[in-house]
C-alpha cells in the first residue's frame, strides 16, 4: 500500500533500534504513513502493524494515543493553533478566533473546499514565538499576528 | 534567535546564527575536544561521574535530582545492552529553551550524550525529541550524521574501544511523554503511559535494560562541566543550585525568550533584561517553573533569586524555569481553566484520581468562569485537587493539582467575585490587552 520511497524510509527507522524490537518504529513508521497518504484510514494503520510484524490492536492503541495523528481526513493544510495559557498571553485565543473567521470554520472542522482544517492544539514547547501554529504537523510558525496570518493562508492558496 | 539575552553564557556563549549548529562551528568553539580527551587519557568513569556531583549540576527537565548522583546508580558491573537517554519532550506549558539549544547547539548534547554514556557504561542512546518541532527533529538527525561521519559516535569511537550509536525518535503529540517512564515505553512503540516506580530505570528502563534518562539542557551541560571543571561550574551559580541555566519567559513582557542566567540572578534582573511589561502595565503574578509549578504573586516573586532554593521557599518549585509572566489584565480564573482543560486533556488515563480528577477540576473551573459557579465549589476543588496528589503512578496528577490550589489560594478573592456576581473582576474588555495580538502589527 506504500511507495517503496516510504518504505525505504520504514526501514531507516527500523534500523535505528535492536533487531528484536523493530515496533519500537512504529511512531515513525504510522507519521510515514500519514505523510503518504494524508491521514491514517485503518488499512495503513494494518499495514504499518503488519510490516512491523505486530499486531494491528498494538498499532491501533498507538494511533489513537497520541494527537498527531489524523484517524479522518484532514484538509489539505492542517493549522493547529495553540491557545495554551503562555501562548493565549501574548495572543494565542485571537489567533484561532481571527482564524475561525477568516476561514468560516471552528475547531476540528474543514473548510467546505477541503482545503483547510482547524484544530486547537496543545503545547509545542514554542511560547516565546507566541502565537505559534503547526502547518501540517512539520512545519511551526511564530509570532502569528493578523499580518502574518493573512500571508500564511495566500501563501497556502496559491 | 530566541536566546534574548545572558550573563556569563555557557550553553549559548559563541552561538551567533544560523551556522552554530554545524559540525564545524561547534568545533571552532572548541567542541568535541572533551570527548577526544576522555577517551585519549582513558578518563575512570569514576572520575567523570565525580565531576559531575562536585558541579552540583541539578536536572533541567524540572525535577531538579543531582544528576551526578543519578549516574551512579547505574550498575557498573553488569554486562549487556544499557542505554543513555535523552528527554527533548518539550511540552512543559511555558518551557521553549531544549528547543533552542537543539536549534543552535544540537553537537554540545551529542557530546554530553556520549561522555554520559562513556560514565555511565551505555552502549546505545535515544535523544526523543517532542513531534510538533518535527524540523528540529531532522536538524538533530543532520548533526547526528555529521558526528557519525566524523567518528564521534558509532564504533570504536577515535580509535578507542568505547562504542556508542545514538539516534534520534520522535513523539506525536503526548505531554505524558515528557515523564520518563512514559517516554520509554513511547520508544518501545507503546502508548506513553508512566510505569509504577521502583524499579527505576537505572535498574529496569528501556527494553527492560539499565537506562539513564536525562534532560537536553542538563546533557548539553556535560561537555562544559568537564571543560572548566565542577567546582568552576559550581561557582557560576551559588551553593546547591550549581552553573548557569537557560530560562524561557513567555507571556506579558517587552521581549519573551531564552534567557541564559547564573543560578541564583535576582527575578528582577531578568525582569530588565525582558525589557519590562508590555505596556508598562502591573506585574500581577508568575508561574515560575512550567505551568506544573505553583502560581507566586508579584510582590513575592520580585524579592526571589532565580534558582531552586528561593524559589522553593517561595512556596514553588523552579521546574524546567519556564517562566510564565501574567499582567494586571489576566483574569486568574480564566488562565486557570485554560491549564486545567490541558492537564484533563493530557491525563493518559491509567490512573483513576488523574483521568477523572482532572475533568472534575476542570468542570468546574469552567462553570466557574462562565458564570455558573456555586458556592461551595472552592472547597471542592481544593478537596478533588488533595485527593489527586500524591495518589497517581506519576507526577502529572500532581501537576494537575498544584495550580488549582495555588490559584484559589493566592486569588481567592476573584474566584469568590466570579461565583457570586458570576462575572470577573478584571474587567471583560481590559482582558488580554497585554497580548497585543491586534496591535502587533505597528
Amino acid at each position: 500500500m506504500f511507495t517503496p520511497e516510504t518504505l525505504q524510509k520504514f526501514d531507516r527507522e527500523i534500523a535505528k533500534y535492536p533487531a528484536e524490537h523493530q515496533c519500537s518504529a512504529v511512531m515513525a513508521c504510522l507519521a510515514l504513513a500519514q505523510e503518504e497518504i494524508g491521514w491514517l484510514p485503518p488499512e495503513a494503520i494494518e499495514a504499518v502493524a503488519h510490516y512491523l510484524a505486530m499486531p494491528p490492536i498494538a498499532a491501533y492503541e498507538v494511533a489513537t494515543f497520541y494527537s498527531m495523528y489524523d484517524l479522518k481526513p484532514v484538509g489539505k493544510y492542517k493549522l493547529t493553533v495553540c491557545t495554551n495559557l503562555p501562548c493565549a498571553l501574548s495572543g494565542g485565543v485571537h489567533a484561532a478566533t481571527y482564524l475561525k473567521e477568516k476561514l468560516g470554520i471552528g475547531f476540528n472542522e474543514t473548510t467546505p473546499d477541503g482545503k483547510f482544517t482547524l484544530v486547537e492544539g496543545e503545547c509545542m514547547g514554542s511560547c516565546g514565538y507566541a502565537p505559534v501554529m503547526l502547518v501540517n504537523n512539520r512545519r511551526m510558525c511564530g509570532h502569528m499576528t493578523p499580518t502574518a496570518i493573512d500571508a500564511l493562508l495566500e501563501e497556502c492558496q496559491s | 534567535m530566541s536566546i534574548m539575552g545572558a550573563i556569563n553564557p555557557v550553553l549559548t556563549a559563541g552561538l551567533d546564527g544560523d551556522k552554530s549548529w554545524r559540525l564545524q562551528d561547534y568545533m571552532a568553539r572548541g567542541g568535541y575536544a572533551m570527548l577526544k580527551k576522555v577517551l585519549a587519557e582513558q578518563i575512570p568513569a569514576e572520575t567523570i561521574v565525580a565531576a559531575i556531583k562536585a558541579s552540583v549540576l541539578r536536572g533541567r527537565g524540572g525535577a531538579g535530582f543531582p544528576t551526578g548522583l543519578k549516574w551512579s546508580f547505574m550498575p557498573h558491573s553488569l554486562s549487556g545492552d544499557k542505554y543513555i537517554v535523552c528527554n527533548t519532550d518539550e511540552g512543559e506549558p511555558g518551557t521553549f529553551k531544549d528547543r533552542d539549544l537543539i536549534h543552535y547547539n544540537p553537537h554540545a548534547v551529542i557530546e554530553g550524550m556520549a561522555i554520559g554514556a562513556y560514565a555511565i557504561g551505555a552502549n546505545r542512546g535515544y535523544n526523543y525529541i517532542h513531534g510538533e518541532i518535527w524540523e528540529l527533529y531532522k536538524r538533530f538527525e543532520e548533526a547526528l550524521d555529521e558526528a557519525r561521519n566524523a567518528g564521534f559516535i558509532g564504533q570504536s569511537i577515535l580509535g578507542s574501544d568505547f562504542s556508542f550509536e545514538l539516534f534520534a525518535h520522535h513523539g506525536y503529540g503526548a505531554y505524558i511523554c515528557g515523564e520518563e517512564t512514559a517516554l520509554l515505553e513511547s520508544i518501545e512503540g507503546k502508548k506513553g503511559q508512566p510505569r509504577f516506580k521502583p524499579p527505576f530505570p537505572a535498574s529496569f528502563g528501556l527494553y527492560g535494560r539499565p537506562t539513564t534518562v536525562n534532560n537536553t539542557e542538563t546533557l548539553a551541560s556535560i561537555p562544559f562541566i568537564m571543560q572548566m571543571g565542577g567546582e568552576a561550574f559550581l561557582n557560576l551559580g551559588k551553593p546547591n543550585n550549581g552553573g548557569t541555566k537557560l530560562f524561557s519567559v513567555s507571556g506579558h513582557v517587552n521581549r519573551p525568550g531564552n534567557y541564559e542566567l547564573p543560578m541564583g540572578t535576582p527575578f528582577a534582573t531578568l525582569m530588565e533584561m525582558c525589557g519590562g511589561m508590555r505596556g508598562g502595565r502591573k506585574l500581577k503574578a508568575v508561574i515560575p517553573g512550567g505551568s506544573s509549578s505553583p502560581v507566586v504573586p508579584a510582590e513575592t516573586i520580585m524579592k526571589c533569586t532565580l534558582d531552586y532554593d528561593s524559589i522553593s521557599k517561595a512556596g514553588s518549585m523552579l521546574g524546567s524555569g519556564a517562566v510564565i509572566v501574567m499582567d494586571e489584565t489576566v483574569c486568574m480564573v480564566k488562565a486557570l481553566e485554560q491549564l486545567s482543560r490541558f492537564y484533563h486533556e493530557e491525563s493518559c488515563g491509567q490512573c483513576t484520581p488523574c483521568r477523572e480528577g482532572t475533568g472534575w477540576l476542570y468542570d468546574i473551573v469552567h462553570r466557574i468562569e462562565a458564570g455558573e459557579g456555586r458556592a461551595g465549589d472552592l472547597e471542592i476543588l481544593l478537596r478533588i485537587s488533595e485527593n489527586i496528589a500524591g495518589r497517581t503512578v506519576c507526577a502529572l496528577g500532581d501537576a494537575a493539582a498544584m495550580p488549582v490550589e495555588s490559584f484559589v489560594r493566592h486569588f481567592r478573592d476573584e474566584f469568590m467575585y466570579h461565583i457570586e456576581h458570576k462575572t470577573c473582576l478584571v474587567p471583560k474588555e481590559a482582558q488580554w490587552a497585554g497580548s497585543d495580538f491586534y496591535c502587533a502589527e505597528a
